[in-house]
């Protein structure tokens, strides 16, 4: 299992996933920076979250024209895992590696906080394969542009087609007013798929629920299942 | 010489202005006094010219020179053998084992963030942060004090989401959690907001970096973002009243970059770790001047700068603009000679500016060029050791008058006064408020706000195989209403209550950084408040052996004459050896509650000054609840034995609104319930009965509510050490808390106000 982390100015969860790919693999991934133009076959390559270049014209405009994405890219095409997580959705995203667009949350107010994910029934994903169909995983969110959003169209297509990975859900037996849906996405999308499902934006943390000290485990869980998945 | 300045004038015209002769009106202007202008005349054997002045001037002002507190900062303890670094480095340092040292401080921008809210507290995130790693340490937590005006007024809101956003926007995007803080509303600060950031970052021990210059001829290296014309005079705006036209000082208020602030963390750190760093001081307030000054006057020497060389924003800077802009993001440093070339290029990584512009001398003097004139030179100790320091006369006011229960007429039930408590947006819970800070990136935050009285931040990689990882445990505090009643008492309130709340985490109290925050020193009864609240802060901070390391003095907080409720503001860090034994606030079913620190013959709460009182009362009044120092430090050291042998699974302090509301807090989380166990005295009174409120909202200090399945071992070791307790009652599933024979209370219905009152205030 090789893999691989790429960084970016600005990146500042690249730390955090480089601990919890450590703990799964054993092994310490591969940092990349955004610069590089060549790097090694990878199994897998992380976009970690975080404010690259500082969010600014647009979250993750600017990381999608620097040269480690055409890389990138060229690792998709070999079939290669690659995996963006909160900055790193937004900049598959604007790299045109994944379909939509990711804006503003509803509430317009940077949120931090637990959410309940669903697993959703997806085409032969590394991601979400072994997997109970409907399985819960409290993961965190903590964003500012994370609401998922797309025209009918494709929100229909993306579903017609098994590729949205996740949905925030309601948790039963919570007296709440909060909305469980942390961002107003349409269709309570947290997490969408590639064409061949090799590829998963999502805007939750999993790097962030790795210890049972962290309040839950549910991200080593999850990535501990994808690593398994991708090694095959 | 005429040839040369008619040159400049050529070259840069206002450049040759400011290079002119200064006089006694600029002097006014600039912020200083007839006298101080004299003495610098005097000292310097000439008149200044502007930017001679202009360095003086924020030198001299409040912010830099703490004239006013300087003589009672002295007498602070700032000594203990786990103390590295006291105040006046740019961050103090305590050891905490295995070679580490936690680096820290807090720090205030009040006047700003009350100008231009998200600008302000933002550059506050990022200026705490930047005394922080400049120490050579990564950090790892950010914590806010921060107090608005009444709640009720439209500009509180403003202010209220424009600080929240700016400390998130920094904090969020520089990739540092931030764990917790505390937030107050009260109408003294509706013209003066208090914003006071607290940054903690961890060090190897022996490698520590600190701002003293050494050797002549060293280059003197300036790092970051590009100076531009922002926040100039930024230090001297902060060390005046407001007034009407204060909205006018928005140019003076920096702007922050964190996107160049992470860029700026990771290349000083990756420098760092090389050897060629000698010394480095970050460009706060007062910019270039107070780092060039200060670290030129640690070392006793002098420094040369081409300000010509310095990478600047806009073109035709002056040496004044140069001097005193406070653009962010910017370091000062001095490098080994001959290791540039290795150090600008992990700058050139980072795509930020490197630039040699000057050199270390022996001269003593802080020599200037501008457009190839001369545009500065002046002696530094002036500056600095010279300084002026005022001895200003001062009158501590104490309000002595205890609150007789009978005299007060009470119409409200218990049910009611909680219902009105958890409505006050004071106690009322502040999700709204952290929701808005990433308060998990980086990965090791244990517990946060509003999870443990204390924020719980694991030391990355201490975790082994066998064990979790060590932590430390932060927070701060102060409870303003106390300290204006009695400025002695509630500055040791202050520290108790900061120790309590480490205690209650779990962890074991270590130091202070201290935050003072208060009105216009040269009305006596205000310097009467800094001196008596020094005075509190040094006897408990002694007594419970957490000398204070680093701290920031905020005075003219006044508008218009009316003066903030003084508020020294306590940041303390403690350590917690095995984090699996850390502390959260809520109780599980089955377990036992009790007080430390209370005992069955507490029959009469003390309601001077309290929460409860102003609900009846309409206003704080009488003399804050007393402070016995020997039994604070009894129920921590307790309590930290207690978690030692793991026989506590909740902890919390009881502050603001006394044990019902406390209680209360223990309960929300899990919904649970409790019969309460009342004195036998207090049995059978109504649910108006004044004496019963009293215990229930008095806010007596001293006194932490602890969950136990292990009742009669905890018994056992409270009986046997001779502490004071007193069984509250068992938790069970209900969401009911009963006083029995008195009322009900649905757990729900309370914690959904606890919950939304903010929220609903905000929208």
């Amino acid at each position: 299992m090789r893999s691989g982390v790429a960084i970016f100015p600005g990146s500042n969860c690249d730390r955090d996933i480089i601990v919890a790919l450590k703990k799964v693999t054993k092994k310490i991934p591969l940092k990349l920076w955004h610069k590089d133009k060549e790097f090694p076959n990878l199994d897998l390559i992380v976009i970690p979250g975080g404010f690259s270049f500082g969010d600014y014209l647009r979250c993750g405009a600017l990381a999608a024209r620097s040269p480690i994405i055409e890389n990138i890219k060229n690792h998709v095409s070999r079939g290669g895992a690659l995996l963006g997580i909160c900055n790193g959705f937004q900049i598959l995203i604007e790299a045109g590696i994944l379909p939509g667009s990711l804006i503003r949350n509803k509430n317009l107010l940077f949120t931090c906080r637990e959410t309940t994910l669903e697993i959703q029934k997806t085409i032969k994903s590394p991601f979400t394969e072994g997997f109970e169909l409907g399985c819960h995983l409290k993961i965190p969110v903590a964003h500012n542009e994370g609401n998922y959003f797309a025209p009918k169209s494709l929100l229909d297509q993306l579903s017609s087609e098994g590729r949205i990975a996740f949905k925030y859900i309601e948790e039963k037996d919570v007296n709440s007013d909060i909305d469980y849906n942390p961002n107003g996405s349409c269709d309570d999308i947290a997490g969408i798929l590639s064409k061949n499902g090799r590829v998963l934006g999502m805007m939750p943390h999993p790097e962030r629920a790795i210890n049972s000290l962290h309040g839950g485990t549910d991200g080593l869980k999850f990535l501990t299942k994808c690593i398994e998945n991708i090694v095959g | 010489m005429k040839v040369l300045k008619k040159k400049l004038y050529e070259d840069n015209k206002y450049e040759y202005m400011v290079q002119q002769e200064s006089n006694l009106e600029t002097a006014i202007e600039m912020g200083l006094t007839q006298e101080e202008f004299n003495f610098i005349c005097k000292k310097i054997k000439k008149t200044p010219n502007k930017t001679e002045l202009g360095i003086f001037s924020a030198m001299f002002s409040e912010h830099c020179s703490y004239k006013s507190s300087k003589k009672w900062l002295k007498t602070l303890p700032t000594q203990a053998p786990h103390v590295i670094q006291g105040p006046g480095e740019n961050a103090g340092v305590i050891d905490i084992g295995d070679n580490l040292a936690a680096v820290f401080k807090i720090e205030s921008h009040n006047h700003p963030s009350f100008i231009e809210p998200y600008q302000g507290s933002a550059t506050g995130v990022g200026g705490i942060l930047r005394d922080v790693f400049t120490m050579g340490a990564r950090p790892i937590a950010l914590l806010n004090a921060i107090r608005f005006g009444s709640p009720s007024k439209p500009l509180t809101k403003h202010l209220l989401s424009g600080v929240v956003k700016g400390i998130g926007g920094y904090g969020n995007c520089i990739g540092i959690p931030t764990v917790g803080g505390e937030t107050n509303f009260d109408k003294s600060y509706d013209g003066n907001i208090l914003v006071n950031a607290m940054a903690v970052g961890i060090a190897n021990k022996d490698k520590i970096f600190y701002s003293a210059a050494t050797g002549a001829n060293n280059p003197v290296i300036y790092v970051g973002a590009k100076t531009g014309r922002d926040g100039i005079h930024g230090a001297t705006m902060a060390s005046a009243e407001f007034t009407e036209s204060s909205s006018e000082k928005r140019p003076t208020v920096q702007v922050g970059d964190p996107f160049t602030g992470k860029l700026l963390l990771e290349a000083c750190l990756e420098l760092m770790n090389t050897d060629a760093v000698l010394s480095i001081q970050d460009m706060g307030a007062a910019g270039l001047t107070s780092s060039s000054v200060e670290m030129a006057s640690k070392g006793s020497l002098g420094m040369f700068l081409d300000l010509d060389l310095v990478p600047t924003r806009e073109e035709q800077m002056t040496s004044y603009e140069i001097m005193l802009s406070e653009s962010q993001e910017r370091m000062l440093m001095i490098l080994k000679p001959g290791s540039e070339e290795k150090a600008k290029q992990i700058f050139d990584k980072w795509d930020l500016d490197f630039a040699v512009i000057g050199k270390v001398t022996e001269t003593g003097r802080l020599i200037l060029t501008k457009n190839g004139s001369e545009a500065c030179n002046i002696p530094i100790s002036p500056l600095v050791e010279n300084a002026p320091e005022y001895d200003r006369p001062y009158e501590i006011i104490k309000n002595e008058k205890f609150i007789d229960l009978n005299k007060n007429i009470v119409n409200q039930t218990i049910n009611e006064i909680l219902v009105q408590m958890f409505r006050n947006p004071n106690l009322a819970s502040k999700k709204w408020i952290w929701e808005q800070y990433d308060c998990s990136v980086m990965g090791d935050t244990i517990l946060s706000s509003g999870q443990s009285d204390a924020a719980i931040v694991r030391i990355h990689g201490s975790d082994k195989d066998d064990s979790l990882g060590k932590g430390l445990a932060i927070t701060t505090d102060c409870t303003p209403r106390y300290v204006k009643a009695n400025p002695i008492e509630g500055g040791m309130q202050a520290v108790c209550e900061a120790a309590r709340n480490i205690a209650s985490s779990g962890a074991k109290p270590l130091a202070i950084t201290n935050n003072l925050n208060f009105g216009n020193p040269e009305k006596k009864e205000i310097m009467g408040e800094i001196v008596g609240s020094i005075k509190g802060i040094s006897s408990a901070a002694a007594f419970l052996n957490t000398p204070i390391v680093s701290g920031n003095v905020s005075l003219y907080n006044e508008t218009n004459g009316n003066g903030i409720l003084p508020t020294p503001v306590i940041g303390m860090v403690g350590i917690i050896e095995n984090i699996e034994n850390s502390l959260e606030i809520n109780a599980k079913e089955g377990n036992t509650l009790l007080v430390l620190g209370q005992s069955e013959d507490f029959i009469e709460g003390w309601i001077g000054s309290s929460i409860y009182q102003e609900i009846i009362h309409d206003e704080f009044d009488g003399a804050p609840p007393p402070i016995n120092l020997q039994n604070e430090k009894a129920i921590i050291d307790i309590l930290l034995n207690l978690n030692e042998q793991k026989l506590l699974s909740a902890a919390h302090d009881i502050s603001d609104g006394g044990l019902l509301p406390n209680v209360c807090e223990m309960l929300f989380r899990n919904n649970l319930g409790l019969d309460l166990n009342l004195p036998k005295k207090l049995v059978n009174k109504s649910n108006k009965d004044i004496l019963l409120h009293s215990w229930c909202f008095g806010e007596d200090q001293g006194r932490i509510i602890v969950a136990t399945n292990e009742l009669n071992k905890v018994k056992s070791i409270l009986e046997k050490q001779e502490i004071k307790f007193f069984v509250l009652g068992t938790v069970n599933s209900s969401s009911n808390l009963n006083i029995k024979s008195v009322t009900t209370i649905s757990i729900n219905d309370i914690k959904y106000i606890y919950e939304n009152s903010l929220s609903s205030i905000m929208s």
